[in-house]
């Protein structure tokens, strides 16, 4: 692969460099955590690493927090090389999985610790003012004398997400923050922790191993596999570009058809599906011909009709879900196998709903195709 | 069956148990402390103050088990904490179960047999001897207050050890990260955080070597050798020696006075400390 040359993750668009990994390894044994990472953070960035559980991206947060050294390579945080400086004397704060409330100090006293640890002291008056604020800021206001234990699953994450802005860090690092709440309550603390990203102007950078999360939240994502960066870019970039079979995968949902490359011209490639139609597709990063290849098609970019032409597939619905602006259908081909139709209301009033059972043809238009590595 | 008799029921073992052999002795202590002791010992009913008056001829061994019970459990408190903050925090698992069952070995022999090894240890040939072969002569260390109060360290060190083992074992490990994130030094987190969050186990471990202690009987008589004796030891010279069961029963009411209220203080102590951790968090 065509590592080295590929670093788009240096690239911060001109703005100032908060924070940089070069060339970073991190083993553990005979485990490589993080592999030869490269990437520059901008400040006011919001950031995530998306991956599985393993991939690495927990290892890069926790060593840009102080909790792990690289084996190799350099983390700097405003400039400087901070490898070995210990957690307690970086401008960086955290907000933990499961949140890692201290249980035995009430929720203002959780929210001053940091402010409290500061040396020379902060007057008393300067760090209730402060944790007044950082309350205010996660509406949490009255709630300053109650324990831990006391306080819902949603308002412990707003009190370690107090707990670490109300000491304005350079860098915020949030570990899966949202995954112990329920959906709806999910859904609500992304928007909310945009907001108060964008008016601290504090940069984020999140791990989850939620892609929707992720692509909901940051400004650039960061696909990491098995140690390594796949790739880097804002969340459409991702979606439009993907850079291979793994990334598409990760990023929104899709269709994968296996195929071969049968020729290639000007970033257009024509490929041979398995059951040997050819179609062609946008091949976003360099294809050689007889290359083993993935078409990706995403659901809502199949239309499916029963008067469409011979150069189409012909399917057959197995499941119709009703879901208001767009009904999914999953439908089957005999031999490329079962895939997901996302039709909106608009063609539905056109041609449609179709019922369980219909045999129709499916087709796209050529350049919703895009053909990636298989890797 | 309704609930409340399935409540009598479960509880009646306890509570008889509870009956017999708690509440009715104690009673039978009490009543008998106020009697008087017979012409050839034992008891003969009375209503008199006069055992209690005479209290202060077993000072003596009270001043001694009021001392070194304190001093006995401060001392194994000191020990055994750093050694359950690395068997909790700091060893790899692999170790930690074998350090464990190190801590409790000593538990499988009699601690009679473990306090005569004491005996030889701090006797003319053991300790002492090994001083004066380096040319510190004269050392004097069994039937002291230091012997036996390395006995009774000795002795109730695991006790106090597992208590304050699983309070620390207990402790979510990235506190401790989340307070050094927070700006905080090793040495303020362990103030701020490990300690307060381990006050629980050091409070039960107090409490168990304390209330042994306070009631302690073979330790003195072995490595105290009749000079450094406890209430204990003087139960047993008043009840089986003498037979003045009327006097042996008052200086028993009085020592189980004497740690009701001692252990209400201390709990007192512990829960105010709880309940104004900020302080605590602030030392």
């Amino acid at each position: 692969m065509d590592k080295g040359e590929y670093t788009p993750g240096r690239d911060t668009g001109g703005k100032k460099i908060i924070a940089e990994l070069r060339g970073v390894s991190k083993r553990f044994g005979a485990v490589l955590a993080a592999d030869d990472l490269n990437l520059a953070i901008a400040e006011g960035e919001f950031l995530s690493f998306l991956g599985p559980s393993g991939c690495g991206k927990t290892t890069a947060l926790r060593m840009l927090a102080g909790f792990e050294a690289p084996t190799e390579g350099e983390v700097l945080i405003d400039g400087e090389v901070v490898n070995t400086l210990d957690a307690h004397l970086r401008p960086v704060n955290m907000v933990f999985q499961q949140y890692a409330l201290f249980p035995h100090l009430t929720v203002a006293q959780n929210i001053g610790y940091g402010l409290k640890q500061r040396r020379p002291r902060l007057p008393k008056t300067e760090i209730a003012e402060k944790v007044a604020n950082a309350l205010e800021l996660v509406q949490l206001q009255g709630f300053e004398d109650r324990r831990i234990w006391e306080m819902s699953g949603g308002q412990q994450q707003r009190v370690a997400l107090a707990r670490a802005v109300v000491n304005e860090p350079k860098l915020l690092l949030l570990d899966e923050p949202l995954a112990a709440l329920d959906r709806k309550l999910r859904k609500e603390m992304q928007i909310e922790l945009q907001n108060i990203q964008r008016r601290l102007g504090i940069t984020f950078i999140l791990v989850t191993h939620d892609q929707e999360e992720a692509l909901s939240m940051s400004d650039r994502v960061c696909i990491m596999r098995a140690g390594k960066i796949e790739q880097i870019g804002s969340p459409q970039d991702l979606y439009d570009r993907p850079r291979n079979r793994y990334v598409a995968g990760f990023v929104g949902s899709t269709n994968f058809f296996d195929g071969k490359v049968a020729g290639v011209s000007a970033q257009v490639a024509t490929v041979t599906l398995s059951n040997g139609q050819d179609v062609t597709g946008e091949a976003v990063h360099d294809v050689r011909p007889g290359q083993d290849v993935t078409v990706s098609v995403r659901p809502e970019q199949i239309r499916l009709s029963a008067t469409a032409g011979e150069d189409s597939l012909q399917v057959t619905v197995l499941n119709r879900i009703f879901l208001g602006e767009h009904t999914e259908y999953l439908v089957r081909h005999d031999s490329l196998g079962e895939f997901l139709v996302l039709a909106p209301r608009i063609a539905e009033l056109n041609e449609g709903p179709f019922n369980t059972g219909d045999v129709l043809r499916a087709f796209w238009d050529p350049g919703a195709a895009l053909v990636l590595e298989n890797t | 069956m309704t609930q409340r008799t399935r409540n009598l029921l479960l509880l009646a073992p306890a509570g008889t148990w509870f009956l017999v052999m708690l509440i009715v002795p104690l009673t039978v202590v009490l009543v008998f402390s106020f009697g008087e002791r017979g012409a050839s010992g034992g008891y003969v009913p009375a209503f008199t103050l006069e055992q209690y008056a005479n209290l202060p001829a077993r000072w003596a061994a009270f001043k001694n088990t009021l001392i070194l019970a304190p001093v006995g459990t401060l001392a194994a408190l000191v020990i055994a904490y750093p050694l359950a903050y690395y068997l909790a925090v700091l060893a790899s698992p692999k170790w930690k179960t074998m350090l464990l069952v190190l801590v409790i070995v000593p538990f499988w022999t009699s601690i009679l047999i473990r306090s005569y090894a004491w005996i030889f240890l701090l006797g003319g040939r053991g300790i002492p001897a090994l001083l004066a072969m380096i040319g510190i002569e004269d050392v004097r260390l069994i039937n002291t207050p230091f012997a036996v109060l390395v006995g009774i360290v000795y002795g109730y060190l695991p006790l106090m050890v597992f208590p304050i083992f699983v309070s620390l074992d207990r402790l979510d490990k990235r506190l401790l990260e989340a307070s050094s994130d927070l700006g905080a030094t090793r040495i303020r987190t362990f103030l701020q955080v490990t300690l307060p969050l381990s006050l629980p186990g050091i409070a039960t471990g107090s409490l168990l070597v304390f209330i042994l202690l306070m009631g302690e009987y073979l330790i003195p008589a072995l490595l105290g050798g009749g000079k450094v004796f406890f209430v204990g030891n003087a139960l047993v010279d008043l009840f089986l020696q003498s037979r003045n069961w009327a006097f042996g029963s008052a200086v028993a009411a009085t020592l189980v006075i004497i740690m009701l209220i001692s252990v209400t203080l201390y709990m007192r102590l512990i829960s105010k400390l709880g309940a104004q951790r900020e302080d605590v968090s602030l030392m």
